[in-house]
Protein backbone atom coordinates (compact mmCIF):
# COMPACT_ATOMS: atom_id res chain seq x y z
CA UNK A 1 0.00 0.00 0.00
CA UNK A 2 2.53 2.45 -0.92
CA UNK A 3 0.99 4.54 -2.97
CA UNK A 4 -1.75 5.36 -0.67
CA UNK A 5 0.89 6.80 1.82
CA UNK A 6 0.00 9.78 3.64
CA UNK A 7 3.57 11.65 4.67
CA UNK A 8 3.48 13.60 7.89
CA UNK A 9 5.71 17.33 7.18
CA UNK A 10 8.74 15.71 8.68
CA UNK A 11 8.75 12.62 6.22
CA UNK A 12 9.33 15.42 3.70
CA UNK A 13 11.48 17.75 5.62
CA UNK A 14 13.86 15.35 7.41
CA UNK A 15 15.65 13.97 3.97
CA UNK A 16 16.06 17.46 3.18
CA UNK A 17 18.06 18.49 5.94
CA UNK A 18 19.95 15.58 6.01
CA UNK A 19 21.50 16.58 2.75
CA UNK A 20 18.87 15.05 0.07
CA UNK A 21 19.71 16.00 -3.22
CA UNK A 22 17.87 16.58 -6.69
CA UNK A 23 14.92 18.13 -5.22
CA UNK A 24 13.76 20.93 -3.34
CA UNK A 25 11.66 21.10 -0.44
CA UNK A 26 8.83 24.90 -0.64
CA UNK A 27 6.89 25.44 1.75
CA UNK A 28 3.56 26.51 1.09
CA UNK A 29 1.64 28.27 3.41
CA UNK A 30 0.10 28.59 6.18
CA UNK A 31 -0.39 32.52 4.75
CA UNK A 32 -1.25 31.58 1.45
CA UNK A 33 -4.29 32.86 -0.41
CA UNK A 34 -4.84 29.54 -2.11
CA UNK A 35 -4.74 27.13 0.92
CA UNK A 36 -8.33 28.49 1.79
CA UNK A 37 -7.26 29.12 5.31
CA UNK A 38 -4.08 28.49 7.22
CA UNK A 39 -3.56 25.31 5.76
CA UNK A 40 0.20 25.07 5.70
CA UNK A 41 1.44 22.04 2.63
CA UNK A 42 5.46 21.04 2.68
CA UNK A 43 5.99 20.30 -1.21
CA UNK A 44 8.85 18.38 -2.53
CA UNK A 45 9.85 19.74 -6.32
CA UNK A 46 11.29 18.40 -8.55
CA UNK A 47 11.41 21.40 -11.48
CA UNK A 48 7.79 22.31 -11.51
CA UNK A 49 6.28 18.85 -10.86
CA UNK A 50 5.30 18.06 -7.30
CA UNK A 51 7.35 14.35 -5.88
CA UNK A 52 5.29 14.88 -2.41
CA UNK A 53 3.09 17.12 -0.13
CA UNK A 54 2.40 16.56 3.02
CA UNK A 55 -0.17 18.87 4.60
CA UNK A 56 0.68 20.25 8.25
CA UNK A 57 -2.28 21.42 9.99
CA UNK A 58 -3.67 22.26 13.15
CA UNK A 59 -3.26 26.23 13.07
CA UNK A 60 -6.85 26.70 13.43
CA UNK A 61 -6.89 24.33 16.39
CA UNK A 62 -9.13 25.71 19.21
CA UNK A 63 -9.71 22.79 21.13
CA UNK A 64 -13.73 22.41 20.41
CA UNK A 65 -14.39 18.82 21.74
CA UNK A 66 -12.33 19.45 25.18
CA UNK A 67 -14.98 22.29 25.33
CA UNK A 68 -18.01 20.89 24.61
CA UNK A 69 -17.23 18.75 27.24
CA UNK A 70 -17.71 21.65 29.81
CA UNK A 71 -20.71 23.12 28.47
CA UNK A 72 -24.37 21.92 28.60
CA UNK A 73 -25.97 19.95 25.82
CA UNK A 74 -27.48 22.99 24.38
CA UNK A 75 -24.83 25.32 25.28
CA UNK A 76 -22.34 23.39 22.94
CA UNK A 77 -24.80 23.82 19.75
CA UNK A 78 -22.97 27.16 19.69
CA UNK A 79 -19.19 25.23 19.35
CA UNK A 80 -20.40 23.07 16.45
CA UNK A 81 -21.38 26.65 14.20
CA UNK A 82 -17.85 27.33 14.30
CA UNK A 83 -15.72 24.41 13.16
CA UNK A 84 -16.93 24.26 9.26
CA UNK A 85 -18.43 28.16 9.26
CA UNK A 86 -19.62 28.17 5.66
CA UNK A 87 -21.92 25.33 6.73
CA UNK A 88 -22.94 26.51 10.69
CA UNK A 89 -26.33 24.70 9.84
CA UNK A 90 -25.17 21.12 8.58
CA UNK A 91 -23.03 21.27 12.02
CA UNK A 92 -25.75 22.20 14.14
CA UNK A 93 -28.37 19.98 12.84
CA UNK A 94 -25.66 16.63 12.66
CA UNK A 95 -24.94 17.59 16.76
CA UNK A 96 -28.88 17.82 17.53
CA UNK A 97 -29.61 14.92 15.81
CA UNK A 98 -26.62 12.90 18.05
CA UNK A 99 -28.73 14.39 20.64
CA UNK A 100 -31.62 13.74 19.74
CA UNK A 101 -31.00 10.09 19.16
CA UNK A 102 -29.82 9.86 23.05
CA UNK A 103 -32.57 11.30 24.70
CA UNK A 104 -35.49 9.69 21.74
CA UNK A 105 -37.32 13.07 21.25
CA UNK A 106 -39.35 13.93 18.58
CA UNK A 107 -39.09 16.33 16.79
CA UNK A 108 -42.33 18.49 14.93
CA UNK A 109 -42.82 18.39 11.56
CA UNK A 110 -42.59 22.12 11.02
CA UNK A 111 -38.98 22.02 12.78
CA UNK A 112 -37.75 19.21 10.36
CA UNK A 113 -38.84 20.40 7.30
CA UNK A 114 -37.38 23.56 8.30
CA UNK A 115 -34.19 21.73 8.74
CA UNK A 116 -33.81 20.53 5.42
CA UNK A 117 -34.59 23.53 3.93
CA UNK A 118 -31.96 25.91 5.80
CA UNK A 119 -29.51 22.38 5.40
CA UNK A 120 -30.20 22.75 1.79
CA UNK A 121 -29.45 26.50 1.34
CA UNK A 122 -26.48 25.98 3.28
CA UNK A 123 -24.91 23.77 0.68
CA UNK A 124 -25.90 26.13 -1.94
CA UNK A 125 -24.03 29.05 0.17
CA UNK A 126 -20.99 26.68 0.86
CA UNK A 127 -21.06 25.75 -2.96
CA UNK A 128 -20.86 29.47 -4.04
CA UNK A 129 -17.95 30.27 -1.79
CA UNK A 130 -16.30 27.04 -3.43
CA UNK A 131 -17.03 28.11 -6.73
CA UNK A 132 -16.08 31.46 -6.25
CA UNK A 133 -12.72 30.92 -4.82
CA UNK A 134 -11.90 28.22 -6.77
CA UNK A 135 -12.45 30.38 -10.10
CA UNK A 136 -10.19 33.07 -8.74
CA UNK A 137 -7.73 30.16 -7.83
CA UNK A 138 -7.57 30.32 -11.25
CA UNK A 139 -7.53 33.94 -12.36
CA UNK A 140 -10.97 34.63 -13.43
CA UNK A 141 -12.02 37.34 -10.65
CA UNK A 142 -15.60 38.19 -11.47
CA UNK A 143 -17.09 34.34 -10.48
CA UNK A 144 -15.83 35.57 -7.45
CA UNK A 145 -18.18 38.39 -7.12
CA UNK A 146 -21.48 36.81 -8.49
CA UNK A 147 -20.97 33.80 -5.84
CA UNK A 148 -20.89 36.11 -3.15
CA UNK A 149 -23.65 37.87 -4.23
CA UNK A 150 -25.80 34.99 -4.35
CA UNK A 151 -25.14 33.92 -0.78
CA UNK A 152 -25.24 37.10 0.36
CA UNK A 153 -28.97 36.29 -0.31
CA UNK A 154 -28.54 33.18 1.60
CA UNK A 155 -27.16 34.75 4.78
CA UNK A 156 -29.96 37.32 4.44
CA UNK A 157 -32.36 34.34 4.97
CA UNK A 158 -30.70 33.12 7.92
CA UNK A 159 -30.46 36.80 9.59
CA UNK A 160 -33.74 36.88 9.14
CA UNK A 161 -34.39 33.47 11.18
CA UNK A 162 -31.90 33.47 13.63
CA UNK A 163 -30.44 36.98 14.01
CA UNK A 164 -27.18 35.91 12.77
CA UNK A 165 -25.65 35.79 9.08
CA UNK A 166 -22.92 33.12 10.07
CA UNK A 167 -22.69 31.71 13.56
CA UNK A 168 -26.53 30.55 13.54
CA UNK A 169 -26.87 28.42 16.49
CA UNK A 170 -30.68 27.70 14.99
CA UNK A 171 -31.54 24.21 15.38
CA UNK A 172 -31.36 23.66 18.97
CA UNK A 173 -32.29 19.97 20.56
CA UNK A 174 -35.59 19.05 19.68
CA UNK A 175 -36.24 21.72 17.21
CA UNK A 176 -35.85 25.01 16.17
CA UNK A 177 -34.42 28.64 18.68
CA UNK A 178 -37.36 29.93 17.34
CA UNK A 179 -40.28 30.00 14.60
CA UNK A 180 -39.99 31.08 11.45
CA UNK A 181 -40.79 34.25 10.31
CA UNK A 182 -43.76 35.24 8.41
CA UNK A 183 -41.96 36.93 5.47
CA UNK A 184 -39.70 34.09 5.15
CA UNK A 185 -41.67 32.00 2.38
CA UNK A 186 -41.58 35.08 0.64
CA UNK A 187 -37.74 35.71 0.99
CA UNK A 188 -37.21 32.20 0.19
CA UNK A 189 -39.22 32.05 -3.12
CA UNK A 190 -37.48 35.30 -4.16
CA UNK A 191 -34.25 33.72 -4.13
CA UNK A 192 -35.44 30.63 -5.80
CA UNK A 193 -37.10 32.29 -8.73
CA UNK A 194 -33.87 33.68 -9.37
CA UNK A 195 -31.49 30.71 -8.58
CA UNK A 196 -31.87 28.51 -11.25
CA UNK A 197 -30.98 31.25 -13.81
CA UNK A 198 -28.18 32.57 -12.04
CA UNK A 199 -26.55 28.91 -12.47
CA UNK A 200 -27.01 28.64 -15.65
CA UNK A 201 -24.77 32.09 -16.08
CA UNK A 202 -22.19 30.31 -13.45
CA UNK A 203 -22.37 27.51 -16.35
CA UNK A 204 -22.26 29.46 -19.16
CA UNK A 205 -19.40 31.08 -17.95
CA UNK A 206 -16.90 28.43 -17.34
CA UNK A 207 -18.06 24.83 -18.23
CA UNK A 208 -16.81 25.69 -22.05
CA UNK A 209 -14.40 27.83 -21.24
CA UNK A 210 -11.03 26.71 -23.06
CA UNK A 211 -9.38 28.09 -20.51
CA UNK A 212 -10.62 26.44 -17.66
CA UNK A 213 -11.03 23.41 -19.33
CA UNK A 214 -7.33 23.16 -19.71
CA UNK A 215 -7.00 23.65 -15.99
CA UNK A 216 -9.17 21.07 -14.96
CA UNK A 217 -9.98 18.48 -17.32
CA UNK A 218 -7.70 15.09 -16.43
CA UNK A 219 -6.22 17.16 -13.69
CA UNK A 220 -5.76 15.60 -10.02
CA UNK A 221 -7.71 12.02 -10.65
CA UNK A 222 -8.85 9.74 -8.01
CA UNK A 223 -10.07 6.35 -8.46
CA UNK A 224 -13.14 5.37 -6.67
CA UNK A 225 -11.36 2.30 -4.72
CA UNK A 226 -8.69 4.91 -3.71
CA UNK A 227 -11.36 7.56 -2.72
CA UNK A 228 -13.02 4.79 -0.53
CA UNK A 229 -9.85 3.61 1.01
CA UNK A 230 -8.57 6.77 1.92
CA UNK A 231 -12.36 7.88 3.29
CA UNK A 232 -13.28 10.99 1.14
CA UNK A 233 -16.38 10.92 1.14
CA UNK A 234 -19.51 14.22 -0.41
CA UNK A 235 -18.86 15.30 -3.74
CA UNK A 236 -15.06 14.40 -4.18
CA UNK A 237 -16.40 10.46 -3.68
CA UNK A 238 -19.08 11.02 -6.12
CA UNK A 239 -17.14 12.72 -8.52
CA UNK A 240 -15.26 9.32 -8.54
CA UNK A 241 -18.72 7.43 -9.60
CA UNK A 242 -19.61 6.34 -6.20
CA UNK A 243 -23.17 7.65 -5.49
CA UNK A 244 -22.74 7.62 -1.83
CA UNK A 245 -25.14 9.95 -0.74
CA UNK A 246 -26.37 10.00 3.42
CA UNK A 247 -29.21 11.50 2.15
CA UNK A 248 -30.32 9.14 -0.12
CA UNK A 249 -28.92 5.86 1.17
CA UNK A 250 -29.20 6.53 5.21
CA UNK A 251 -32.14 8.99 4.94
CA UNK A 252 -32.36 11.32 8.10
CA UNK A 253 -35.26 14.52 8.89
CA UNK A 254 -37.15 13.25 6.36
CA UNK A 255 -34.96 13.44 2.86
CA UNK A 256 -36.72 9.97 1.84
CA UNK A 257 -40.14 12.14 1.42
CA UNK A 258 -38.11 14.79 -1.19
CA UNK A 259 -37.57 14.05 -4.85
CA UNK A 260 -34.29 14.84 -5.60
CA UNK A 261 -31.10 12.84 -7.72
CA UNK A 262 -27.51 12.10 -6.52
CA UNK A 263 -25.08 13.90 -9.27
CA UNK A 264 -22.06 12.05 -9.96
CA UNK A 265 -19.33 11.76 -12.36
CA UNK A 266 -16.83 9.25 -13.59
CA UNK A 267 -13.22 10.42 -13.83
CA UNK A 268 -12.86 11.93 -10.53
CA UNK A 269 -10.36 14.46 -11.83
CA UNK A 270 -11.12 18.34 -11.24
CA UNK A 271 -13.86 19.40 -13.77
CA UNK A 272 -15.59 16.52 -12.14
CA UNK A 273 -15.77 17.47 -8.75
CA UNK A 274 -16.59 21.02 -10.39
CA UNK A 275 -19.30 19.34 -12.21
CA UNK A 276 -20.95 17.50 -9.54
CA UNK A 277 -21.07 20.37 -7.43
CA UNK A 278 -22.69 22.41 -9.76
CA UNK A 279 -25.57 19.75 -9.92
CA UNK A 280 -25.53 19.36 -6.67
CA UNK A 281 -26.44 23.09 -5.96
CA UNK A 282 -29.28 22.72 -8.81
CA UNK A 283 -30.91 19.94 -6.64
CA UNK A 284 -30.67 20.96 -3.53
CA UNK A 285 -32.88 24.11 -5.31
CA UNK A 286 -34.95 21.91 -5.95
CA UNK A 287 -35.27 20.17 -2.29
CA UNK A 288 -35.66 23.69 -1.18
CA UNK A 289 -38.79 24.49 -3.13
CA UNK A 290 -40.17 20.74 -1.93
CA UNK A 291 -39.40 22.00 1.66
CA UNK A 292 -40.84 25.57 1.06
CA UNK A 293 -44.24 24.12 -0.80
CA UNK A 294 -44.45 21.46 2.31
CA UNK A 295 -44.13 23.97 4.92
CA UNK A 296 -46.97 26.13 3.14
CA UNK A 297 -48.97 23.20 3.40
CA UNK A 298 -48.16 22.67 6.65
CA UNK A 299 -49.12 26.04 8.56
CA UNK A 300 -48.24 27.45 11.48
CA UNK A 301 -47.95 24.70 14.04
CA UNK A 302 -45.07 24.07 16.97
CA UNK A 303 -41.58 24.39 15.77
CA UNK A 304 -40.22 22.74 18.88
CA UNK A 305 -40.64 19.77 20.86
CA UNK A 306 -43.36 19.71 23.79
CA UNK A 307 -41.34 18.00 25.84
CA UNK A 308 -41.02 20.48 28.56
CA UNK A 309 -37.91 18.31 29.96
CA UNK A 310 -35.86 18.96 26.87
CA UNK A 311 -37.32 22.65 25.47
CA UNK A 312 -38.03 25.60 27.20
CA UNK A 313 -41.72 26.23 27.77
CA UNK A 314 -42.70 29.77 26.19
CA UNK A 315 -42.08 32.74 27.73
CA UNK A 316 -45.51 33.93 27.99
CA UNK A 317 -46.36 30.56 30.15
CA UNK A 318 -43.84 31.37 32.52
CA UNK A 319 -45.52 34.41 33.59
CA UNK A 320 -48.54 32.63 35.08
CA UNK A 321 -47.76 28.78 35.14
CA UNK A 322 -45.34 28.08 38.36
CA UNK A 323 -44.41 24.48 36.96
CA UNK A 324 -43.05 26.20 33.48
CA UNK A 325 -40.84 28.58 35.53
CA UNK A 326 -39.50 25.61 37.22
CA UNK A 327 -39.25 23.51 34.51
CA UNK A 328 -37.65 27.24 32.71
CA UNK A 329 -35.30 27.67 35.88
CA UNK A 330 -34.28 23.58 35.37
CA UNK A 331 -33.49 23.90 32.05
CA UNK A 332 -31.24 26.76 32.03
CA UNK A 333 -29.58 26.08 35.39
CA UNK A 334 -28.66 22.23 34.75
CA UNK A 335 -29.60 20.89 31.51
CA UNK A 336 -31.32 17.68 30.55
CA UNK A 337 -29.77 14.40 30.76
CA UNK A 338 -29.62 11.98 28.36
CA UNK A 339 -29.27 8.59 29.37
CA UNK A 340 -26.08 6.71 30.06
CA UNK A 341 -25.02 5.56 26.31
CA UNK A 342 -23.34 6.95 23.20
CA UNK A 343 -24.87 7.61 19.85
CA UNK A 344 -23.22 8.28 16.62
CA UNK A 345 -25.35 10.30 13.74
CA UNK A 346 -23.79 10.81 10.21
CA UNK A 347 -25.15 13.95 8.14
CA UNK A 348 -24.27 14.77 4.73
CA UNK A 349 -22.61 18.32 4.75
CA UNK A 350 -21.79 20.13 1.87
CA UNK A 351 -18.40 18.85 2.21
CA UNK A 352 -19.23 15.12 2.86
CA UNK A 353 -19.88 13.15 6.02
CA UNK A 354 -19.94 14.98 9.54
CA UNK A 355 -20.48 12.84 11.78
CA UNK A 356 -21.13 13.57 15.90
CA UNK A 357 -20.26 10.61 18.38
CA UNK A 358 -21.68 11.40 21.73
CA UNK A 359 -21.29 9.83 24.87
CA UNK A 360 -23.69 10.80 27.79
CA UNK A 361 -22.55 9.40 31.45
CA UNK A 362 -26.20 10.76 32.52
CA UNK A 363 -24.86 14.35 33.08
CA UNK A 364 -25.71 17.30 31.89
CA UNK A 365 -22.45 17.60 29.98
CA UNK A 366 -21.11 15.67 26.83
CA UNK A 367 -19.10 13.00 28.59
CA UNK A 368 -17.13 12.35 25.33
CA UNK A 369 -17.73 14.51 22.05
CA UNK A 370 -15.97 13.92 19.01
CA UNK A 371 -16.96 15.77 15.53
CA UNK A 372 -16.20 13.57 12.49
CA UNK A 373 -15.43 16.33 9.93
CA UNK A 374 -15.08 15.52 6.12
CA UNK A 375 -12.40 18.23 5.52
CA UNK A 376 -10.19 16.91 8.03
CA UNK A 377 -10.68 13.30 6.47
CA UNK A 378 -10.97 14.48 2.67
CA UNK A 379 -7.55 16.25 3.35
CA UNK A 380 -5.28 12.97 3.16
CA UNK A 381 -6.40 12.09 -0.44
CA UNK A 382 -4.23 15.34 -0.80
CA UNK A 383 -0.90 14.32 -1.27
CA UNK A 384 -2.27 10.95 -3.31
CA UNK A 385 -4.30 13.23 -5.61
CA UNK A 386 -0.96 15.97 -5.81
CA UNK A 387 1.77 13.65 -6.73
CA UNK A 388 3.18 14.00 -9.81
CA UNK A 389 1.37 17.33 -11.22
CA UNK A 390 2.46 20.54 -11.35
CA UNK A 391 2.59 23.17 -8.57
CA UNK A 392 -0.17 25.66 -9.95
CA UNK A 393 -2.17 22.38 -10.02
CA UNK A 394 -2.25 21.83 -6.43
CA UNK A 395 -3.92 24.96 -6.34
CA UNK A 396 -6.61 23.66 -8.27
CA UNK A 397 -6.76 20.70 -6.09
CA UNK A 398 -7.04 22.23 -3.16
CA UNK A 399 -9.82 24.37 -4.37
CA UNK A 400 -11.57 21.29 -5.77
CA UNK A 401 -11.58 19.02 -2.75
CA UNK A 402 -12.59 21.86 -0.65
CA UNK A 403 -11.48 21.74 2.69
CA UNK A 404 -12.18 24.17 5.44
CA UNK A 405 -9.31 24.80 7.95
CA UNK A 406 -12.12 24.90 10.75
CA UNK A 407 -13.70 22.14 10.07
CA UNK A 408 -10.22 20.36 9.59
CA UNK A 409 -8.87 21.47 13.13
CA UNK A 410 -11.58 22.33 14.98
CA UNK B 1 -29.29 -6.39 9.98
CA UNK B 2 -28.24 -6.57 13.33
CA UNK B 3 -29.15 -9.60 14.33
CA UNK B 4 -27.57 -11.07 10.90
CA UNK B 5 -24.47 -9.36 12.06
CA UNK B 6 -24.58 -10.08 15.38
CA UNK B 7 -24.85 -14.37 14.50
CA UNK B 8 -22.26 -13.92 11.82
CA UNK B 9 -19.73 -12.15 14.13
CA UNK B 10 -20.88 -14.31 17.26
CA UNK B 11 -20.31 -17.40 15.28
CA UNK B 12 -16.22 -16.86 13.89
CA UNK B 13 -15.39 -14.51 16.82
CA UNK B 14 -17.20 -15.90 19.86
CA UNK B 15 -13.37 -15.62 21.81
CA UNK B 16 -12.91 -12.01 20.66
CA UNK B 17 -16.00 -10.57 21.46
CA UNK B 18 -16.47 -9.52 25.09
CA UNK B 19 -19.97 -7.33 24.92
CA UNK B 20 -22.60 -7.00 22.47
CA UNK B 21 -25.12 -3.93 22.69
CA UNK B 22 -27.84 -2.60 20.75
CA UNK B 23 -28.82 0.88 21.94
CA UNK B 24 -31.05 3.46 20.29
CA UNK B 25 -31.00 1.01 17.13
CA UNK B 26 -26.86 1.34 17.06
CA UNK B 27 -25.18 -2.11 17.22
CA UNK B 28 -21.78 -2.49 18.67
CA UNK B 29 -19.06 -4.82 19.79
CA UNK B 30 -16.72 -4.50 23.03
CA UNK B 31 -13.58 -6.35 21.04
CA UNK B 32 -10.25 -7.71 22.77
CA UNK B 33 -7.47 -5.65 21.35
CA UNK B 34 -5.02 -8.57 19.76
CA UNK B 35 -8.16 -9.28 18.15
CA UNK B 36 -9.33 -6.37 16.17
CA UNK B 37 -7.51 -6.54 13.26
CA UNK B 38 -8.66 -10.16 12.20
CA UNK B 39 -12.08 -9.28 13.41
CA UNK B 40 -11.44 -5.72 10.95
CA UNK B 41 -10.57 -7.71 7.99
CA UNK B 42 -13.32 -10.37 8.31
CA UNK B 43 -16.11 -7.50 8.57
CA UNK B 44 -14.33 -5.76 5.59
CA UNK B 45 -13.50 -8.78 3.41
CA UNK B 46 -16.82 -11.00 4.04
CA UNK B 47 -19.09 -10.65 0.97
CA UNK B 48 -22.56 -10.09 2.80
CA UNK B 49 -21.38 -8.48 5.46
CA UNK B 50 -19.01 -6.21 3.58
CA UNK B 51 -18.36 -2.99 5.57
CA UNK B 52 -16.08 -1.73 2.85
CA UNK B 53 -15.73 2.11 4.51
CA UNK B 54 -14.11 3.04 7.84
CA UNK B 55 -15.63 6.15 8.58
CA UNK B 56 -14.78 7.46 12.31
CA UNK B 57 -12.03 6.28 14.71
CA UNK B 58 -11.76 8.44 18.09
CA UNK B 59 -10.93 7.83 21.62
CA UNK B 60 -12.58 8.06 24.98
CA UNK B 61 -11.00 8.10 28.15
CA UNK B 62 -12.73 6.35 30.76
CA UNK B 63 -10.52 8.10 34.03
CA UNK B 64 -11.21 5.70 36.21
CA UNK B 65 -12.22 2.54 35.34
CA UNK B 66 -10.19 -0.37 34.09
CA UNK B 67 -9.47 -0.44 31.48
CA UNK B 68 -9.25 3.46 31.03
CA UNK B 69 -9.37 4.16 27.61
CA UNK B 70 -11.66 3.25 24.56
CA UNK B 71 -10.85 3.18 20.91
CA UNK B 72 -13.85 3.48 18.87
CA UNK B 73 -13.96 2.99 15.26
CA UNK B 74 -17.35 3.00 13.14
CA UNK B 75 -17.52 1.06 9.47
CA UNK B 76 -19.72 1.74 6.85
CA UNK B 77 -21.34 -1.05 4.50
CA UNK B 78 -22.23 0.70 1.76
CA UNK B 79 -23.98 -2.46 0.45
CA UNK B 80 -25.90 -3.19 3.36
CA UNK B 81 -26.37 0.15 4.72
CA UNK B 82 -25.70 -0.29 7.95
CA UNK B 83 -23.44 0.84 10.22
CA UNK B 84 -21.40 -1.52 13.09
CA UNK B 85 -19.28 0.44 16.31
CA UNK B 86 -15.98 -1.28 17.53
CA UNK B 87 -14.79 -0.52 20.89
CA UNK B 88 -11.50 -1.83 22.47
CA UNK B 89 -10.13 -1.33 25.66
CA UNK B 90 -6.87 0.07 26.57
CA UNK B 91 -4.73 -0.18 30.07
CA UNK B 92 -3.98 3.37 31.99
CA UNK B 93 -0.49 2.04 31.12
CA UNK B 94 1.05 2.07 27.66
CA UNK B 95 -2.52 2.16 26.22
CA UNK B 96 -1.57 0.41 22.79
CA UNK B 97 -3.41 -1.21 19.75
CA UNK B 98 -2.69 -2.85 16.23
CA UNK B 99 -2.91 0.17 13.53
CA UNK B 100 -6.23 0.00 11.01
CA UNK B 101 -3.48 1.95 8.36
CA UNK B 102 -2.57 -1.54 6.51
CA UNK B 103 -6.40 -1.94 6.17
CA UNK B 104 -7.91 1.36 5.65
CA UNK B 105 -5.62 4.06 4.67
CA UNK B 106 -8.27 7.18 6.02
CA UNK B 107 -6.79 5.55 9.43
CA UNK B 108 -3.86 7.32 9.34
CA UNK B 109 -5.04 11.15 10.35
CA UNK B 110 -8.10 9.49 12.75
CA UNK B 111 -5.15 7.89 14.61
CA UNK B 112 -2.39 10.25 14.89
CA UNK B 113 -5.09 12.29 16.34
CA UNK B 114 -6.18 10.26 18.69
CA UNK B 115 -3.04 9.73 19.38
CA UNK B 116 -2.10 13.57 19.88
CA UNK B 117 -5.20 14.19 22.10
CA UNK B 118 -4.71 10.42 23.80
CA UNK B 119 -1.53 9.35 23.97
CA UNK B 120 -2.80 5.82 22.99
CA UNK B 121 -0.21 4.32 20.89
CA UNK B 122 -1.31 2.29 17.24
CA UNK B 123 1.51 -0.07 16.71
CA UNK B 124 2.41 -0.16 13.10
CA UNK B 125 1.50 2.94 12.41
CA UNK B 126 4.00 4.49 9.65
CA UNK B 127 4.17 8.04 10.93
CA UNK B 128 2.78 8.76 14.79
CA UNK B 129 3.24 12.02 15.33
CA UNK B 130 0.74 14.96 16.88
CA UNK B 131 -1.15 16.42 14.44
CA UNK B 132 -3.04 19.22 15.96
CA UNK B 133 -1.48 20.34 19.06
CA UNK B 134 2.17 21.01 17.95
CA UNK B 135 5.48 18.94 18.05
CA UNK B 136 7.03 20.16 21.38
CA UNK B 137 3.28 19.91 23.08
CA UNK B 138 3.77 17.90 26.63
CA UNK B 139 0.43 15.90 27.65
CA UNK B 140 -2.57 15.08 25.43
CA UNK B 141 -5.15 17.56 25.82
CA UNK B 142 -8.10 15.53 26.05
CA UNK B 143 -7.14 13.18 28.68
CA UNK B 144 -9.88 13.47 31.22
CA UNK B 145 -6.95 14.73 34.30
CA UNK B 146 -5.78 17.52 31.86
CA UNK B 147 -7.92 20.71 33.03
CA UNK B 148 -9.49 23.05 30.60
CA UNK B 149 -6.68 26.08 30.22
CA UNK B 150 -7.70 29.71 29.76
CA UNK B 151 -5.92 32.87 29.15
CA UNK B 152 -6.04 35.47 31.95
CA UNK B 153 -7.64 38.58 30.72
CA UNK B 154 -5.93 41.72 31.39
CA UNK B 155 -7.99 44.90 32.95
CA UNK B 156 -6.69 48.45 33.75
CA UNK B 157 -7.47 47.78 37.46
CA UNK B 158 -4.85 44.97 37.44
CA UNK B 159 -3.06 44.32 33.81
CA UNK B 160 0.56 45.03 35.83
CA UNK B 161 0.11 42.39 37.99
CA UNK B 162 -1.28 40.19 34.95
CA UNK B 163 1.17 40.96 32.32
CA UNK B 164 4.07 39.64 35.11
CA UNK B 165 2.32 36.53 35.40
CA UNK B 166 2.30 35.60 31.33
CA UNK B 167 5.29 34.44 29.88
CA UNK B 168 5.79 36.48 26.89
CA UNK B 169 6.25 39.51 29.60
CA UNK B 170 9.56 37.46 29.90
CA UNK B 171 11.00 37.52 26.75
Amino acid sequence: MTILSIPSPREITQPALDGKQGTMVLNMGPHHPSTHGVLRLVVELDGETVVNVAPDIGYLHTGIEKTVESKTYQKAVVLTDRMDYLAPLSNNLGYVMAVEKLLQCEVPARAQVARVLLAELTRIGSHLIWLGTHVLDLGATSMFMYGFREREQILDIFELVSGARMMTSYFRVGGLAYDLPTEFPATVQEFLNQMPARIDEYDGLLTNNPIFLERMVGVGKLNAEDALALGVTGPALRATGVAWDLRKDMPYTGYETYEFNVPIAQNGDNFDRYIVRMAEMRESVKIVQQALNRLLDLGPGPYITTDRKIAPPPKSEITHSMESLIHHFKLWTEGFKPPIGDAYVAVESPRGEFGCYIVSDGSPKPYRCHFRTPSFVNLQALPHMGRGCLVADLVTLIATLDPILGDVDR
Amino acid sequence: MNTTVISRVQAEFAEAITETREFRGDLSFRVRPEALLELVEFLRTDAELSYNFLENLTGVDYLGRDPRFEVVYHMLSHKNRHRVCLKVGLPEHRPHVATLTGIFPTANYQERETFDMYGIIFEGHPSLQRILMPEDWIGHPLRKDVPLGYEEVAFTINEQQVYERKTFAEE
